[in-house]
């Protein structure tokens, strides 16, 4: 009966937004997308132009992001509590789980590093890789629960890459330009290392988010065992 | 093209559905993360790879995970013998 419920009050919520949006004309505003793709390529060198509009026009922006990132962390390490040092386990995952945690570790490690490391020249970025970077350190504790991250390692990646961030932000002040402002070379659009400080950014961005999530996701399950 | 985004939304509509009608736990959370896969699709054939990725790492992979995590520790993490 709650299922038909909600699917009714679905149905409700879909007709209100559906009636929102008749009358909205699609796509003939005013954007200002073709402005910042007509000059990002040149002000910036990022051929990915919205890691141009994430890290260089918009930078404060994935700052603040990252800080709302982090604060969820925290609430989530904080509502999930300790676990008590004699709590048993869950036992090994099954032959299939183990082996296959043992030959996607490597590959999500090189795919996330891979994203983090282009998101200046193609889709993704510090975000994207982060998670990728968090599933390949979360799967092995997914199949042996027993082994556990260190958390303590986990922290300080942490908050190197956050305040490596911040630096990188800190240090176009001391030119007397705006917080954040790209710094260095742009070099040769589309290269690897193009873009001035932005890659720099991203690699900040996705260990941040890495070592987050795998953090998080480590507590999680970390908790006891269901008796 | 369009028939390309109408199966896609079809596939999405059809397993969000039965993401309330599966009484299975573990069911039901492979069916929501096929909603976000369908949707990262959706989001490529839009031009809008960023947000595809965005959504296949996040809405598929961490909140599926998250999701299994939660019902582990729940304790329904398994699949129910047929009675």
């Amino acid at each position: 009966m709650r299922r038909i419920t909600s699917l009714l009050f679905l149905l409700g919520l879909g007709l209100l937004i559906a009636a929102v949006f008749r009358d909205m004309a699609f796509g003939g505003a005013v954007l200002a997308g073709d402005a910042i793709n007509a000059t990002a390529a040149r002000e910036v060198g990022a051929a990915n132009f919205v890691s141009a509009v994430v890290l260089a026009y918009r930078g404060i922006d994935t700052l603040l992001e990252l800080g709302i990132l982090f604060t969820a962390a925290v609430v989530g390490g904080l509502v999930l509590g300790r676990p008590r040092p004699e709590a048993t386990h869950d036992a090994d995952a099954g032959f299939i789980l183990r082996a296959g945690a043992d030959l996607y570790f490597p590959l999500f490690l090189v795919v996330g590093l891979y994203i983090v490391l282009h998101g200046h020249l193609t889709p993704g970025g510090g975000f994207q890789g982060g998670v990728i970077l968090a599933s390949a350190f979360f799967i092995p504790v997914l199949a042996r629960p027993g082994s556990s991250l260190d958390q303590r390692v986990i922290s300080v990646i942490e908050g190197l890459a956050g305040a490596a961030f911040i630096l990188i932000g800190l240090l176009a002040m001391t030119d007397g330009k705006a917080f954040l402002t790209p710094l260095l070379d742009k070099g040769e659009l589309g290269t690897l290392l193009s873009a001035g400080s932005l890659p720099l950014l991203y690699a900040a961005v996705g260990l941040k988010v890495g070592a987050e999530l795998a953090g998080l996701l480590a507590h999680l399950a970390n908790a006891e065992a269901v008796d | 093209m369009d028939i390309v985004v109408l199966i896609t939304v079809i596939v999405m509509l059809g397993s969000a559905v039965a993401v309330l009608l599966f009484r299975e736990w573990l069911a039901a959370l492979a069916a929501f993360s096929v909603v976000s896969l369908a949707l990262s699709v959706l989001f490529v054939i839009l031009r809008a790879p960023d947000v595809a990725m965005t959504e296949a790492a996040v809405g598929a992979g961490l909140g599926s995970l998250l999701f299994a995590l939660a019902l582990r520790r729940l304790g329904l993490w398994h699949i129910e013998k047929k009675r």
